[in-house]
């Protein structure tokens, strides 16, 4: 296939940055956009050009490390995938494809494609974890029977890989559907009931102090979430954080 | 320096809680002015620093991605093992100790791998309540299930995604840390150099990935956690970032290197499809519960597959071979790793190959979904002659239990699993040799500590499935905050350690020189092509099966390329900003010795046994023959400023529990 790439090129955190034109061939409906942009910086590289920079570590769509923008999408055309899970045969020879970085207000740009997404590890630090000592002596799992469809259910918000989609595919930039995935999985075990109260009020503010936007149920988080995390999960964390802020 | 296991005296299934109870502990108010240095936050780094925090130590951790979220652990799919008995299918410590030792080829270390069977027990249980959603059955307990190379459902997971939910449960137990301001955490960082003061750990160079700075970090010890070097192959099945230099270059500080050729070749891995590929995908290891692996009988058959003549579903049930059934009857499809991933390799070396390539095998589940799906007609009273019924009933069950797995295999073959076998052949997946560490994980640097796949003790020369999820935790949580501890008693009087010694300025000039050399280089190759030539050699002649003289002429093609590398590589860019060309530069130098010492260790090891297959010690049916009686030992080695000149010292390996036999899966 031969390929028009706009990609979007930007120095540094402080650079204006642009969109800048590449003409790229040779390439084959089985690599994967990843390797479609190796091939592109092979090529810049031994010109002695600055190759673009993206975020990627597993290629296998779970370290949640991959993030662009593809033609005004998160993680590209295809559903239910990260961009290193996307393959070049959802695209035709002679395309012109657009590729940008997650834009968001509290993801900074560090270079061209890469953003400082770690306003969601600050809010995980705010309470995002179950407040048990870590060096033993804890009770036996199977002390303390859990229903198995409140398991599931944890497990399925848990899947969340902090990728950050949600987040640049909605209008207002809201991290609700992550939040809300974190704050689910605590809140349907018995483990994270215990400080439902304080989690659901310090990550909630600690959210709003990164300067994430409003949720407006566009619901647009949901359909590009590549772990298909549901809406319910929002549902559920303003019913916590209700309950939470009139106790 | 001979080598001191430091393994404690008296009977094996107390010397862990004796050992405990003898060492020297650190009061809390003396541990706020201790600082550890954490390099690497995955199961092992981030289940340490999480525990070294809440005891009390200042922990500064390190990791290169931009959240410890992140670390290749997250891929881990099929489980972790832990000796609970909790199906009461009579599983004991014992067992997992035996079963580990046995499948490891008896190549590992008895006392480490006891006391990894005795407090997989504790992670479990610590998991859990940390918030880890671990599979359930109705009654709400914890569900198991059984993983190849063992006859007991010891194993525990979370869907395909066990190792993700593991590492969460450890960055929420970090998160935890971090808040309280007891973990300072370094993301985007990379540690390049290892500080040594007067003969002792104290601290590390360290490189901002995003601003390009060169860093100086000083702490009483320094803990060593970043995973395993299998990318020296190029293609595997690791994160693309995992690397080898942190080890490395403890390694040529004075940390012997152990074992590093024992290799393990994952057997059901999507195959390669042509050189522009970057990365092999795992398929989880639990297909084989029900998956039938085979090649074509007739040559003819397999050419005409090839060359697109031909379909699988097209060649008649007695013209397959199922070649592990046919050499391996009691234990068949579920035979381990390193024999599953070898018999492929032989069939496809005999032309029996079924994809473009010739590097591929069928996983087929027809028989399974026939099996489930008239196990289903026959609960709900259908007709089980109704061959459209049983196929569509039994894809649903075979869709619940490996769903995500061919959903992931359709996306990247573009081919349907459920009505044409998936194709398969091994890969590198996890390096079982790593830094040298004695019983209290201490590398041959004193106060410089190396756990989780970093480091050799545990596995021998195969690991079984499900067990380095396990070891990485057990090492961060439940032995390391001991064992560190006993060391670091003696420091409550040191005070904080300065960064303006000169050994500390020595460090940063030898990782400054080494940038300095990259940058400036007028090369015409990237990286990446340096990097893939020397996958090509360690693939083809230190692979899966090695000989005498691929060995001789690898070791003397990496030395080449390696001059070649320095010579002619292009890193574009500027150093003091972010720069992933200057990144992978800085690792692929690394490989690029490793890889040399890696040839040199299989080379030495006349004997074929576990990840380790040398051609010229097989049985006549093409069986590993190990040599006990020579090769019973940890082969550590000692840098001397050229892979080649490394020096060999050995450490017995003494077993007095397990008797010795070879292992057999007929
Ligand atoms: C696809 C796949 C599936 C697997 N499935 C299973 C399974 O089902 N069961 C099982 O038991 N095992 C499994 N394994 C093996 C297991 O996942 C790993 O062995 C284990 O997770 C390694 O953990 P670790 O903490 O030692 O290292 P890692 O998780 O690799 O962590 C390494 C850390 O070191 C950091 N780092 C590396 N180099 C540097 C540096 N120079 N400077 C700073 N930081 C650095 C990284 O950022 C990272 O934080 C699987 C492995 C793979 C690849
Ligand atoms: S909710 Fe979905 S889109 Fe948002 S960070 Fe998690 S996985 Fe990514
Ligand atoms: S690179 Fe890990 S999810 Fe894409």
């Amino acid at each position: 296939m031969n390929l028009t790439l706009k990609i979007w090129r930007q120095k540094n955190a402080k650079d204006k940055g642009q969109m800048v034109d590449y003409k790229i061939g040779g390439i084959e409906p089985d690599m994967s956009f990843l390797e479609m942009l190796d091939v592109l910086n092979n090529e810049l590289v031994e010109k002695g050009d600055d190759p673009v920079a993206f975020d990627h570590d597993c290629r296998e769509g779970i370290c949640g490390m991959c993030s662009l923008f593809i033609n005004g999408e998160a993680h590209g055309p295809d559903r239910g995938v990260t961009t290193c899970q996307l393959h070049m045969r959802k695209f035709k020879d002679g395309d012109t494809i657009y590729i940008e970085p997650f834009r968001a207000k509290a993801f900074p740009v560090i270079k061209d494609l890469v953003v400082d997404r770690s306003s969601f590890d600050r809010i995980q630090h705010a309470g995002g974890f179950v407040s048990v000592n870590t060096s033993g002596n804890t009770q036996d799992a199977n002390a303390l029977p859990i229903r198995k469809d409140n398991a599931d259910k944890a497990f399925d918000a848990a899947t969340c890989i902090g990728c950050g989609a949600c987040v640049a595919s909605c209008k207002n930039s809201s991290a609700m559907l992550f939040v809300s995935a974190k704050v689910s999985q605590f809140a349907l075990l018995p483990q994270g009931r215990v400080e439902a109260t304080e989690r659901v009020l310090n990550m909630v503010e600690a959210m709003d102090n990164e300067g994430f936007g409003n949720c407006t149920n566009t619901g647009a988080c949901e359909v590009e979430c590549p772990k298909g995390i549901s809406l319910e999960n929002i549902a559920r964390m303003n019913r916590e954080y209700l309950s939470a802020s009139i106790k | 320096m001979a080598l001191d296991n430091k393994i404690p005296q008296g009977p094996i299934s107390s010397k862990w809680t004796d050992y405990k109870d003898h060492i020297k502990l650190v009061n809390p108010a003396n541990k706020r002015n201790i600082d550890v240095i954490i390099v690497g936050t995955g199961l092992a780094g981030g289940s340490a620093a999480a525990t070294l925090a809440e005891l009390g130590y200042n922990v500064k951790a390190f990791c290169y991605q931009d959240s410890p979220r992140r670390a290749h652990s997250i891929a881990a799919q099929g489980g972790i093992n832990a000796a609970k008995n909790y199906s009461g299918d009579g599983d004991s410590i014992y067992r997992l100790f035996y079963d580990t030792v046995k499948g490891g080829d008896y190549r590992a270390r008895e006392a480490n791998v006891h006391r990894l069977a005795e407090v997989s027990v504790n992670i479990i249980d610590q998991c859990v309540a940390q918030g880890v959603p671990l599979a359930r059955e109705y009654g709400g307990l914890l569900d198991n299930r059984s993983f190849g190379g063992t006859q007991v459902s010891r194993t525990f997971y979370a869907k395909g995604q066990t190792g993700q939910q593991l590492l969460l449960g450890a960055y929420s137990a970090m998160n935890r840390q971090i808040g309280r301001g007891k973990i300072k955490m370094y993301n985007r960082h990379e540690m390049l150099d290892l500080v040594i003061v007067n003969g002792k750990a104290r601290g590390i160079i360290a490189r901002n990935l995003v601003t390009g700075e060169i860093e100086r970090h000083s702490a009483h010890a320094v803990v060593i956690a970043t995973g395993g070097y299998g990318n020296v192959f190029f293609l595997s099945t690791n994160a693309m970032g995992s690397n080898v230099t942190a080890a490395w270059k403890a390694h040529k500080r004075g940390a012997y290197f152990a074992n590093p050729c024992y290799t393990q070749i994952h057997p059901t891995c999507i195959p390669v499809t042509g050189d522009h590929q970057s990365k092999l995908t795992l398929m989880s290891e639990s297909l084989r519960n029900d998956g039938r692996i085979w090649v074509p009988k007739k040559l003819e058959d397999a050419q005409a597959i090839r060359e697109g003549k031909l379909k699988p579903t097209q060649i008649a049930e007695e013209d397959r071979d199922y070649y592990l059934e046919r050499r391996y009857p009691s234990f068949g499809n579920l035979v381990p790793r390193d024999v599953a991933s070898r018999a492929a390799k032989e069939r496809c070396d005999a032309g029996f190959g079924v994809n473009a390539t010739g590097e591929a095998v069928y996983l087929d589940f027809a028989a399974a979904i026939e099996r489930y799906g008239k196990e289903q007609a026959r609960i709900h009273n259908l007709d089980e002659n109704d061959a459209k019924l049983v196929y569509d009933l039994g894809q649903k069950v075979v869709e619940n239990k490996y769903g995500n797995l061919f959903q992931m295999y359709y996306k990247i073959v573009d081919e349907d699993p459920y009505k044409t076998p998936m194709m398969i052949y091994p890969a590198v997946h996890y390096t079982m040799g790593g830094v040298w560490v004695d019983y209290n994980l201490m590398t041959t640097v004193e106060g410089c500590y190396c756990i989780g796949e970093a480091n050799f003790s545990d596995h021998g020369a195969n690991r079984l499935g499900a067990s380095a999820l396990m070891q990485g935790l057990a090492d961060g949580y439940f032995v390391l905050p001991y064992t560190i501890g006993d060391y670091l008693a003696d420091d409550i009087r040191t005070g904080h350690i300065s960064t303006d010694l000169p050994e500390f300025v020595e460090a940063e000039n030898n990782v400054r020189s080494m940038i300095d050399h990259f940058m400036n280089n007028k090369g015409t190759h990237s990286v990446d092509y340096f990097h893939k030539k020397l996958g090509k050699i360690m693939w083809n002649k230190v692979g899966m099966a090695r000989n005498e003289k691929g060995l001789n002429e690898a070791m003397d093609e990496i030395a080449a390329l390696r001059e070649d590398f320095y010579k002619n590589v292009k890193v574009s860019g500027i150093a003091e900003s972010f720069n992933q060309e200057l990144e992978k530069a800085l690792r692929v130098a690394d490989f690029l010795e490793l890889g040399e010492l890696f040839a040199k260790d299989a080379l030495h090891r006349e004997e074929s046994c576990g990840g380790h297959f040398r051609e010229e010690h097989q049985s006549a049916e093409g069986e590993a023959e190990r040599d006990d009686e020579n090769f019973s030992y940890v082969a550590a080695w000692e840098y001397k400023g050229n892979p080649r000149e490394a020096v060999l010292h050995k450490e017995p390996l003494v077993y007095e529990n397990i008797k010795m036999v070879t292992r057999s899966y007929k």
